[in-house]
């Protein structure tokens, strides 16, 4: 079958391409095509993510002094408050599923297209008024001061603009269901002929994963906001204690979503770096079925643990108990994958290139996170550390440490095949060292602060704290700085980097299988059904430029079995 | 590093009571100084990562704190140490691309690496969750005082009715703080005492505690609360003894001259957006309040600056709104949480802002004493002339 024309056609970069078969502003804000949806969420996501990360270095300029050097109370308030839903709704949720999973999911199953891309524009652009609702609240000069997380009754009483944000943050709601519920009925009825669900990449199983939190957990928080606009407008008294209701109430609504919205957040990283890992290793990933069953688990034992945000809120001990039991369950499954990435690197062929020093540095950030959840999750010590810099540390480890390392090491893993140009590896390994360096900069003295008592959202703080908070005002800006590196080393290859081939990191799984910059249609002919992680029985075809089964070779290129190493 | 905690080391009822009821007892350390990590505790000691531990339970958590600790290290260290030490041993030479054979999956090691860790997973919960009830549960005769967390102030209110915007306590006493809000979500954190509950409008919440160490500690907001979050701090003094306590605090009206009973009530009702000083804050400042005569207010038109006017804005603050704060009061009213006296005494504190000299530094008991007397006085004059 791998005849002569196929060989001709793959291995060529087509002079025409998704990027340039058709041009002007409308052959982009009309799209359906997933790549190019995908580009724009990319571009946006990009967008929020350097805004908020800008509030970041204004609030810590602003932490540098002890009695707070720049802001008033009531700015630092804002600040922190748009600078946390910014990045949440606008950057990580949709980041690595919409920007990155849309341009690489439908290649991995070797489809054309994800099952509805209509649904997918309107995706985006619910996306777009979403952002554009919370910016309206920057804008509409009043600004928002409720802290992302909305609490009542604050949020009932303040003047601020709550109703445009949590109308914003609704919308984004909306924006992600449409992507879940797309990347759902994808999976289930796109893939090529022969893909079984075990021959499927890890990183679409963290993306299923995710999907079901997606269209299950998030109605729950735009139910939840719209009860929160009701009470501000109408005082239906649900959440309100004036009116007979009850603020907690909030609290359990709000973390009903946002918990599993964390696995939203962390999973679709996890399957980066499963993908990472096994391709710069050339190695079969170690344990495929755990790492996969570990996704789905993490996925629903996440719908199980909202209230350990909530110990100290006056819930029963009994249910404090229930919540915490069923955190340390938890571990186990993110344990196993840390531990089948390790085994995967032993006795591999590794690769230290950019995309795999930000997997690395994945496993390094996000063991950290991860180990210092045991102490929230431990109840008498949670009551010491809950709303101090030791939770604002733990979870930007897991968020920053852990999504935004794996989305950049995502990013640098497939940006020559989408845009089909090389970067300079040594500047991505430099704004890769920078960003980890400065983040662990910036968060490590955070755990000190916090352990010591100092209360997170505080505008000033007693001097004793001042040396950690500047070491880690200090390390912001290295991180700030390590970004900025890696973006402006990705945008000049995208435009000047030299052409790649179609698969320049010998990587198995299906979208390495057409050109770079893939076909408007993704695959000019028909993908060879592989196994994504079989690099020792399937053989690499230089013609080709991929791995193909054993029967399907040129029987003269074929180098000798090695023993198989199963037991 | 103990291997358990110190409550269950302790063997004999006087080791448990020892740790119970205060484990540094040193009386040498002045009262009022506060203890910090000075810096030469090493970072495998609990003493570099907590601040003094001052309550009961704190040894606990502290323990905990740290197995859990040296548990992460150990596993960190294992994950990390083995990811380099692959990175460097199988790097990829001279662009090999082929690779060893190794297993592709091992059910057992697997389940040994999902099982083995879950045990030390189960002895953090389970001493979690026992430090955890330990602080949950009331104390046999608890001291109650009552905590009332509003925008952006503390009152503490003790049993004899007395009240203070700093929390006194008793060395040794068990004590049960009943909270409330009367406006958003608070919270209630000690960090020398390792306790913190939310304090939730509509609802009543409770902490129990035994402080076990004289000093001075910080007692902070951690609940986000709106603008002057950050500054919704105070301190809780643990005196030696009841009697001690009534010495060191200054909650004693009759002890005080008005103005300084006026500045307590300030502390606790009014300094969360009111300033000492004449600059601005959440309202205006009362730095020369008094002395300006008449206050220009939102919508034009002014008001003379009279004992009226500081009556009618404690109790209905919609009635005069100073211009550059309107169109509407942010200010809940007084009316039946202060008295007329308690509004006299604010004045006075207004007045010695505005003119030290202006007031009576003679505290109020016998002020009022003299007032009792001196009709007297006019009497017997009235009778001899």
């Amino acid at each position: 079958m791998a005849s002569a024309e196929i060989r001709n056609k793959i291995f060529d970069t087509p002079s025409v391409n998704y990027l340039n078969h058709q041009k002007g502003w409308k052959s982009w804000a009309f799209t359906l095509d997933h790549k190019r949806i995908g580009i724009m969420y990319l571009i946006g996501v990009t967008a929020a993510l350097l805004l908020a990360g800008v509030f970041a270095l204004v609030l810590r300029s602003h932490l540098f002094s002890y009695q707070g050097a720049m802001l008033s109370d009531e700015m630092y308030n804002q600040m922190f408050t748009l600078h946390g839903a910014i990045m949440v709704f606008s950057f990580i949720i949709p980041s690595v599923p919409a920007a990155l999973g849309n341009i690489v999911l439908p290649m991995m199953l070797g489809a054309k297209d994800v099952a509805f891309p209509r649904m997918n524009l309107a995706s985006f652009y619910l996306w777009i008024i979403g952002t554009g609702c919370l910016f309206a609240a920057i804008l509409s000069g009043r600004g928002l001061d409720t802290g992302w997380t909305f609490y009542t009754p604050y949020s009932i009483d303040t003047s601020s603009a709550v109703i445009f944000a949590t109308f914003g943050a609704f919308v984004l709601g909306f924006s992600s269901i449409f992507t879940g519920l797309n990347f759902l009925v994808t999976i289930n009825t796109m893939r090529a002929p022969g893909q079984t669900w075990f021959k499927l990449p890890l990183f679409l199983w963290s993306l299923y994963a995710t999907s079901i939190i997606q269209v299950l957990a998030t109605p729950v928080l735009g139910i939840t906001l719209l009860l929160l606009i009701a009470e501000r407008t109408m005082h239906i008294g649900i959440f309100d204690p004036t009116y007979g209701g009850d603020p907690v109430l909030f609290q359990h609504f709000f973390w009903f979503y946002s918990h599993p919205a964390v696995y939203i957040m962390i999973l679709p990283a996890m399957g980066i770096i499963s993908e990472l890992i096994s391709v710069y290793s050339q190695k079969r990933i170690f344990g495929y079925s755990f790492i996969a069953f570990s996704s789905v688990a993490i996925a629903l034992l996440g719908f199980l643990v909202w209230g350990h945000h909530m110990f100290t809120s006056g819930q029963s001990p009994v249910v404090t108990l229930i919540f915490s039991a069923i955190t340390f369950t938890v571990a186990i499954p993110s344990a196993v994958k840390v531990f089948n990435w390790l085994a995967t690197l032993y006795k591999g062929s590794i690769l230290l290139n950019t995309p795999m020093c930000y997997a690395l540095s994945f496993i390094f950030l996000f063991g950290i996170g991860g180990l210092t959840g045991l102490f929230l999750g431990t109840l008498s010590v949670d009551i010491h550390l809950h709303d101090t810099y030791f939770v604002v540390a733990h979870f930007h480890f897991v968020m920053v440490g852990g999504t935004l390392t794996a989305f950049l090491g995502g990013l640098f893993h497939w940006w020559p095949k989408i845009f089909g140009r090389m970067y300079n590896d040594l500047m991505g390994r430099v704004g890769c060292f920078l960003v980890f360096a400065g983040f662990n900069l910036t968060f490590f003295p955070q755990f000190v602060m916090g352990s010591r008592g100092m209360p997170r959202r505080y505008a000033s703080y007693d001097p004793e704290f001042q040396i950690f908070h500047q070491w880690s005002t200090v390390g912001a800006f290295v991180l700030g700085i390590g970004i900025v590196v890696s973006f402006v080393v990705l945008a000049y290859a995208a435009f000047r980097g030299p052409r790649c081939g179609s698969n320049p990191f010998r990587a198995a799984s299906l979208e390495w299988q057409t050109s770079s910059p893939p076909d408007f249609h993704n695959f000019i002919h028909k993908p060879i059904m592989t196994d994504p992680y079989d690099f020792d029985s399937q053989v690499y075809d230089e013609t080709l430029d991929t791995y193909i089964p054993r029967e399907l070779a040129d029987p003269a290129k074929v180098p000798p079995r090695k023993t198989p190493a199963h037991h | 590093m103990n291997w358990f905690p110190p409550t269950l080391i302790a063997q004999t009822n006087e080791e448990i009571s020892k740790i119970v009821s205060g484990m540094n007892n040193d009386t040498s350390v002045p009262a009022h100084a506060i203890e910090r990590p000075d810096g030469t505790a090493g970072w495998y000691s609990s003493e570099y990562w907590f601040p003094e531990a001052a309550s009961d339970f704190a040894p606990n958590v502290d323990w905990l704190y740290m197995y859990i600790f040296w548990i992460s290290l150990v596993f960190f260290a294992a994950i990390v140490g083995a990811m380099v030490y692959f990175c460097i041993k199988y790097r990829r030479k001279d662009g090999n691309l082929d690779t060893e054979p190794s297993p592709s999956h091992n059910t057992n090691l697997e389940i040994a690496w999902s099982v083995g860790p879950s045990i030390l997973l189960v002895v953090m919960f389970w001493y979690g969750a026992e430090g955890f009830f330990n602080m949950r549960i009331p104390r046999a005769d608890s001291e109650e005082i009552q905590v009332t967390a509003s925008r952006w102030n503390w009152k503490f209110t003790y049993p004899d009715g007395d009240s203070s915007s700093e929390l006194h306590l008793v060395n040794g006493r068990p004590t049960k703080l009943v909270m409330q809000s009367t406006d958003v979500l608070h919270s209630m954190y000690i960090a020398a005492f390792r306790q913190k509950v939310d304090i939730v409008p509509g609802r009543y919440t409770y902490a129990y505690l035994t402080p076990n160490k004289e000093g001075e500690f910080r007692l902070a907001c951690t609940e986000y609360c709106g603008q002057k979050h950050s500054k919704m701090r105070t301190m809780v003094t643990v005196h030696a003894s009841d009697e001690r306590r009534k010495e060191d605090t200054q909650w004693i009206e009759a002890e005080y001259p008005a103005w300084q009973n006026g500045e307590r009530i300030y502390k606790i009702n009014c300094s969360g957006c009111h300033n000492k000083t004449a600059e601005a804050g959440t309202g205006p400042g009362f730095g020369n309040l008094w002395g300006k005569g008449e206050e220009s207010l939102h919508g034009g038109g002014s008001v003379k600056v009279d004992e009226q006017y500081i009556y009618d804005s404690i109790m209905e603050p919609g009635k005069h709104i100073v211009a550059g704060y309107g169109p509407v009061s942010k200010m809940n009213s007084f009316k039946g949480k202060l008295t007329q006296a308690d509004v006299n005494q604010v004045i006075a504190f207004l007045k010695y802002l505005d003119d030290p000299e202006s007031v009576s530094d003679k505290p109020e008991g016998e002020v009022e004493k003299e007032e009792d007397e001196k009709p007297t006085e006019a009497e017997a004059e009235n009778t001899s002339t």
